[in-house]
């Protein structure tokens, strides 16, 4: 999970991933990795430090305001990982971590398949509507009306109408998770394919090129830096969608059930209810990081601008 | 023979109604092979219109347009258009030499074929050791050159330019148009050429139109005498200012 982060943290400062036309050294990436490292261990140390210097102070002049501190509310930060490294069970077992990783790894395989059809549904929404007008007024509306359904309202029903048709577990929540995926990728696909310039379509049109030509060699390559801001929003939500949609009928296996089982048992155990955190959390950066390693591999805006920093660093 | 363009009472009103917009009004012209064709005028006057109609990127709204006797529909269909806009418009994500291969792409041509094409085109604007570059790599006056080479690829009959060198600084620009006139020479393709500078339509052409507003015609036609060869001496012949100051006058007399 770490280099889980390092890799994300890197990802974001685009020269480690880049392939510029000038080829920047190894032992400069290995600098910048270097250098996302210490900022990342930066940045948690002075979380700690914040979280910890918080309960200090307030816990000695007795301040109440926003929260008061005590082991309950706010657990010390090295309670949080101590727990990570209990046995899960009162009995014994596996650690919490080793627990609450495979949780994490079940969950962001759901996650990732909903994505991967939301994605693929988001797409082909976007170029119908650019493709007709009619189907956009059409369906546009409830397109936008279906995210104002809240997923809670969503998930029961979905269980429901899955488990009937004799849908996996897994599977459903799949099918939760796509349902908020699927929306960004739809709009920013759409915003994408128009955003070629009125010339260039003509130039296209100048070359009697045909509507699918004009499409895949023009309007989808400039959409691809919309498309992939998209993937990384729907990434996140994704993961959301799969922990929600594993709550309604208490699935087992994934992140869902453990952080709803945590927050019940959370006076008696709070430190374990921020150690599930912790994780739901490193799982979501670690697939938005994968799909920035994506962007920075596929798409040629991208690339140009990691070029132009690593020409700017050098 | 047939004309490479000939156009009779060609007219084009946008919209309808009170506001309908008379873009082009009785429009006559004959155009020959390997003419160089200039339109001149001020914003407005329709030329861009008169050069989109040319290439079927708008229809006319009557009067009779033919490009090598075909319809101009069927002539982009033919594939008888090189098209270059005043921004060069090329792919960001392609390289140089991919930039001029798109449109033999669109055209089936094999891949083998495709690149040698590209690399002899880059070789005439110069730009063979470019091949490998980004568009963003290259200056605005190399992109330009890109742009020409690409609508040049496929041995388009016409070649239509709608004020190309716009945005190019006075230097480049001059580089640019002897570099046209060059594959213009080179190539035998007939040109027909927008542009907002009298002295860039003179150095050019065979032939300047002028043309002016509300609604757009053709007011004037100057045959450009020059010796066919230009180059810098063709800028200080007096036959050179002779021929800016009457496309000046020509364009005055219709000030109101």
């Amino acid at each position: 999970m770490a280099a889980a982060l390092v890799a994300y943290a890197a990802g974001t400062r685009p020269s480690l991933v880049s392939r510029p036309v000038t080829a920047s050294t190894p032992r400069s990436q290995t600098a910048r990795a270097a250098r996302a490292g210490v900022s990342i261990l930066a940045v948690i140390a002075t979380f700690i430090l914040v979280w910890e210097g918080y309960k200090g102070l307030w816990g000695a002049l007795a301040w109440d305001w926003p929260v008061r501190p005590n082991n309950r509310t706010m657990p010390h930060t090295w309670d949080i990982v101590l727990a990570l490294f209990e046995p899960a069970q009162r009995r014994g077992g596996p650690i919490l971590l080793l627990v609450e990783l495979r949780a994490a790894l079940f969950t962001l395989w759901e996650a990732f398949v909903g994505f991967v059809i939301g994605g693929a549904i988001g797409f082909g929404l976007g170029v119908l509507f650019v493709r007709s007008q009619t189907a956009e007024r059409a369906f546009m509306p409830y397109v936008v009306g279906s995210q104002t359904v809240p997923i809670i309202a969503i998930a029961p029903m979905v269980v429901v109408w899955g488990g009937r048709a004799g849908l996996p577990q897994w599977f459903i929540v799949s099918i939760i998770a796509a349902y908020l995926t699927f929306f960004p990728v739809a709009i920013n696909t759409l915003r994408g394919l128009r955003s070629p310039p009125r010339t260039a379509m003509e130039l296209m049109t100048s070359y009697a090129a045909s509507p699918r030509e004009a499409l895949w060699k023009l309007q989808v390559p400039a959409a691809m830096p919309f498309i992939f801001t998209a993937l990384k929003v729907s990434a996140a939500a994704s993961v959301i969608g799969a922990i929600v949609g594993e709550l309604p009928a208490g699935f087992r296996g994934g992140l869902g059930r453990d952080l709803l089982q945590f927050s019940q048992q959370f006076t008696a155990a709070p430190e374990r209810m921020f150690a599930a955190v912790i994780v739901a959390g490193l799982a979501g950066i670690t697939f938005v990081g994968a799909v920035t390693l994506a962007e920075h591999r596929f798409v040629a805006s991208a690339r140009r601008q990691d070029a132009e920093i690593a020409g700017a660093g050098a | 023979m047939t004309l490479v363009v000939e156009a009779k009472g060609l007219s084009k009103t946008f919209g309808t109604g009170d506001e309908a917009v008379r873009a082009l009004s009785a429009i006559d012209l004959e155009m020959g092979q390997g003419d160089f064709i200039s339109l001149i005028g001020p914003s407005g006057c329709g030329k861009s219109t008169l050069l989109r109609l040319i290439g079927d990127l708008a229809r006319p709204t009557s009067g009779e347009l033919s490009i090598n006797g075909k319809s101009p529909h069927q002539a982009r269909l033919d594939r008888d258009y090189g098209m270059v806009f005043q921004s060069a418009t090329l792919l960001d994500w392609r390289t140089v030499r991919k930039n001029v291969e798109l449109p033999l792409e669109i055209m089936d041509v094999p891949a083998a074929e495709r690149s040698t094409r590209a690399d002899q085109m880059l070789e005439l604007v110069q730009l063979g050791q470019f091949a490998g570059h980004f568009p963003w790599q290259l200056s605005g006056g190399m992109q330009q050159r890109v742009a020409i080479a690409r609508a040049l690829a496929f041995r388009p009959a016409l070649l239509l330019m709608d004020e190309p060198f716009g945005a190019l600084d006075e230097m480049t620009r001059e580089l640019m148009q002897q570099e046209v006139l060059r594959l213009w020479a080179e190539t035998g393709t007939s040109v027909v050429f927008v542009t907002h500078s009298i002295p860039e339509a003179v150095f050019l052409s065979t032939r300047v139109l002028v043309m002016t507003p509300r609604p757009g015609t053709i007011s004037d036609e100057i045959a450009i005498d020059l010796p066919s060869r230009r180059d810098l001496e063709t800028r200080k012949n007096p036959r050179y200012f002779e021929l800016i100051t009457r496309v000046r006058d020509a364009l005055r007399s219709h000030d109101s």
